[in-house]
């Protein structure tokens, strides 16, 4: 019973991981197309500016919560996976230093590297935490022991590639329709143009991975939940279309949601399927914690998730206004006279 | 050298590494919040000032912090996945728990402090950045209680038949003795890097660009002092609780710090002390019955050797050394009191100083170039102190170090992580390095900032 409120729990972390962290991968991944001068470029990293950190949390608390309430299924993944994970914590660091750094210089070449920095740091996470998932659910060489027999090649089969891209694409598309809805002007119609036809790719990619996974074995509830989320796209296009931005990032962030939930609906009750003998597949029993710890933990998070949601709720709220190239307080140049307060070490 | 030595390298590199970043963030945000509330409270532009300085020197700072505790959370299970088979049921909590309390409140009003300048009134603003303060406390409380479970795991049995500890009582292990002494500790030692480092350049602005600032930079310095003096107070109250503490919980350790062969009562200190190979002493200086006093405040208490515990470990755990490296703990023990001690010795100096409006002499730039490195150097030997002195165990009495790597991963993906991180890191030390000194060189605050009224710009903004 606790194992499977904490498996719920853990899809819950990963599905706030992608949907939040989803569009902040998918504006770094459009920055150096969609931003063609500095001011943009700004204008863009302010729109994640305030949230993008909150959003990264969601990862670490996913990882935290995994290994105590399923530390097989931790060991297990984080081992296993080693140089996809490698990969994904050298581009978070990268990314996440990139943001704070990128404006401390004003130098078009020192600009230029960290914009590239967040651009390589969003595309590799958004393309393996793809890759990883398709792979957790399509199953993995694992033993008697729990230990993963497999290297990095052994993931990046064509079903584990397949999610990568469906990921990426759908990360764009996210991403642009967030650019959409919090900026203005020429950013805001480039997004629009962009969400159309990035869109159309990630509904493709998705199809075809999310049927691919249904053939694989059906399970019911979880192929409604892939055709909704299919929809929801589609949704996301035609809403995009009607210039309701709004709903078109409200139904990308469903799209993400849906997925995910149906991959998760589909491994349950394993957490990582061994493809070697499906006896040595790591369920939500032989992976689980003791009950007297899943039950402390189960106290915290109801107490804190709530919590945790309404302060970052209210951080949208507090920056729900959209961002403007135009407007952007110059950090470059603090001799700017009218220009608000910069940083004093602005250059 | 195999996976597990260079499991054990990256582990001590990346933790020390991210152990630069973590203590001066936890007093910088203190120390920021504190001058954000003195200029909320008097309206005194100085404290905005500073407020802005060295809150931007806090943000270069916490950027490094932050990415670099990615690595320590995902490296358990990584590197160490047989540990974290072992551990999870109890060690897991307080991780997923700092998470979801102090991640979430820490990144999330930091945002907001960042981009809120103009958007929220004064008072919430303000409230903001002490939230984050109290997250990084919170932060640090389960970090550390995590890490005190592996020095004395309170709470748990072992389950031989489930090859794990089990969780019995979370009480127990958010109250274990060892965080009880080793947070105040640990914080203590934070607020002397902090002290240190606003202190450190705040001197350096006051002889190498006096003028305009002095009259802010004076209250940095004095402030700055102040949190080093009480910090380094706080350090060796607690630090000889600690001591005592490790004396009966960890015998070994404390022997470690010392060479203590055979167990002794009236055992001295040394001070500074050379071996040759075989293990003769060639020179000691040598303070009588100290680390006596230390071990049990008593002058005549006893303190048991390695020998002594070496034999007793043997018959209660078979055969192995149960000892760690000495002349790791021995100088790593020495070099911790020594760079803090010599830290605080810095700050009264420097009080003494500049007393009423006095102004020190040129030759205390160097002084101040170097004063922020002391408390550095003396957070890292004391963590590679209580680790490698809890050595061979990873879990002390329960796991061996050797018993906790990951059996999938192969020694040339360690290498290439190993020499990926450090690249990465040093990389990125020299970055911020960079910009820390580009921000200290730069001027206080930019003309026209604060007087267009501070609320309508947004001084951090990306």
């Amino acid at each position: 019973m606790l194992h499977d409120i904490w498996f719920l729990l853990i899809a819950v972390l990963w599905i706030g991981y992608f949907v939040l962290e989803g569009f902040d991968f998918g504006l770094g991944m459009l920055l150096p197309f969609l931003g063609r001068n500095d001011g943009e470029r700004r204008a863009l990293i302010n729109a994640i500016g305030p949230v993008w950190d909150g959003n990264e949390v969601w990862v670490l608390v996913a990882g935290g919560a995994t290994f105590a309430a399923f530390p097989n299924w931790y060991a297990t993944l984080f081992s296993g996976f080693y140089m996809a994970l490698f990969l994904i914590v050298v581009a978070l660091i990268l990314r996440g230093v990139a943001f704070e750094y990128r404006s401390k210089r004003d130098s078009a070449r020192w600009r230029l590297g960290w914009d590239w920095a967040i651009f390589i740091g969003s595309a590799v996470p958004a393309l393996l935490w793809g890759v990883a998932f398709a792979n957790i659910v399509g199953g993995v060489p694992i033993d008697a022991h729990k230990e993963f027999t497999g290297n990095l090649l052994t993931l990046l089969n064509p079903y584990g590639l397949l999610g990568g891209v469906v990921t990426l694409t759908l990360f764009m598309t996210h991403g642009a329709a967030y650019i959409a809805l919090k900026t203005e002007g020429e950013l805001r119609a480039r997004a629009n143009r962009l969400l159309v036809s990035i869109g159309l790719v990630a509904a493709l990619a998705a199809v075809v991975f999310l049927g691919w996974t249904q053939l694989s074995s059906v399970v019911a509830d979880s192929a409604v939940v892939s055709v909704v989320a299919a929809v929801a796209l589609l949704g996301a296009l035609a809403a995009n279309r009607l210039g309701r931005e709004g709903w078109a990032f409200i139904a990308t962030a469903a799209t993400i949601a849906l997925a995910v939930t149906a991959l998760f609906m589909h491994l349950y009750p394993n957490v990582m399927p061994s493809s070697t003998n499906p006896a040595f597949s790591l369920t939500v029993n032989n992976a689980a914690s003791t009950d007297y710890t899943l039950a402390i933990m189960t106290v915290v998070a109801v107490i804190f998730m709530p919590l945790v949601l309404l302060y970052q709720g209210w951080t949208y709220w507090i920056f729900r206004k959209r961002v403007s190239a135009d407007r952007v307080p110059d950090v470059a140049a603090p001799a700017a006279p009218a220009g608000p307060a910069a940083p004093p070490a602005a250059n | 050298m195999d996976a597990l030595d260079l499991a054990r390298w990256q582990f001590g590199i990346t933790t020390v590494y991210h152990f630069l970043f973590v203590p001066l963030t936890i007093s910088l945000v203190f120390i920021v919040a504190g001058f954000q509330t003195a200029w909320y409270r008097t309206g005194n532009d100085k404290y905005l000032k500073l407020t802005h300085f060295y809150g931007e020197l806090f943000l270069i700072n916490f950027a490094i912090g932050v990415a670099t505790g990615i690595v320590q959370e995902f490296q358990f299970g990584m590197n160490w996945s047989d540990y974290s088979r072992f551990v999870g049921d109890i060690f897991g909590a307080p991780l997923a728990i700092e998470g979801l309390l102090a991640f979430f409140l820490e990144s999330t009003f930091l945002g907001i402090w960042i981009f809120g300048w103009d958007k929220l009134p004064k008072r919430v603003h303000l409230a903001a950045i002490w939230i984050v303060a109290i997250g990084t406390l919170l932060s640090a409380y389960f970090i550390l209680a995590a890490n005190a479970w592996m020095q004395q795991p309170v709470g748990s049995i072992v389950n031989t038949a489930a090859g794990r500890a089990e969780l019995k009582d979370f009480g127990a292990v958010l109250t274990n003795p060892t965080v009880l002494l080793g947070f105040p500790h640990v914080i203590a030692g934070a607020f002397m890097t902090g002290g240190a480092f606003v202190l450190g350049v705040a001197v350096w602005r006051l002889l190498r660009r006096a003028g305009a600032d002095d009259a802010p930079f004076r209250t940095a310095a004095r402030v700055g002092a102040t949190a080093l003096l009480v910090g380094g107070l706080f350090v060796l109250v607690t630090g000889d609780q600690l001591g005592q503490h490790i004396a009966t919980d960890q015998p070994m350790k404390l022997a470690a710090a010392e060479n203590l062969r055979t167990t002794e009562t009236s055992a001295p200190f040394s001070l500074f002390t050379l071996w040759d190979l075989s293990g003769k002493e060639i020179v000691s200086i040598q303070i009588p019955d100290m680390l006596s006093i230390l071990a049990t405040h008593d002058p005549n208490g006893q303190v048991q050797g390695i020998d002594n515990l070496q034999a007793q470990f043997q018959a209660q755990y078979g055969p192995g050394d149960y000892s760690p490296i000495v002349p790791v703990t021995f100088w790593s023990f020495r070099f911790m009191i020594g760079a803090g001690s010599l830290a605080a010795l810095a700050a009264l100096w420097f009080l003494w100083r500049m007393r009423k409006g006095r102004v020190p002499g040129r030759g205390a730039v160097a002084i101040a170039v170097v004063l922020p490195l002391l408390p550095l150097a003396a957070n890292s030997f004391a963590w590679i102190f209580t680790e490698m002195g809890r050595q061979p165990w990873i879990v002390y009495g329960q796991q061996l170090t050797s018993a906790g790597v990951s059996p999938s991963v192969s020694s040339l993906e360690v290498a290439v992580t190993l020499v990926g991180f450090t690249l990465l890191y040093g990389g990125l030390a020299v970055v911020e390095v960079g910009l820390l000194l580009k921000r200290i060189r730069g001027p206080l605050a930019a003309e026209g900032a604060l007087a267009d009224s501070a609320q309508t710009s947004t001084p951090f903004s990306y």
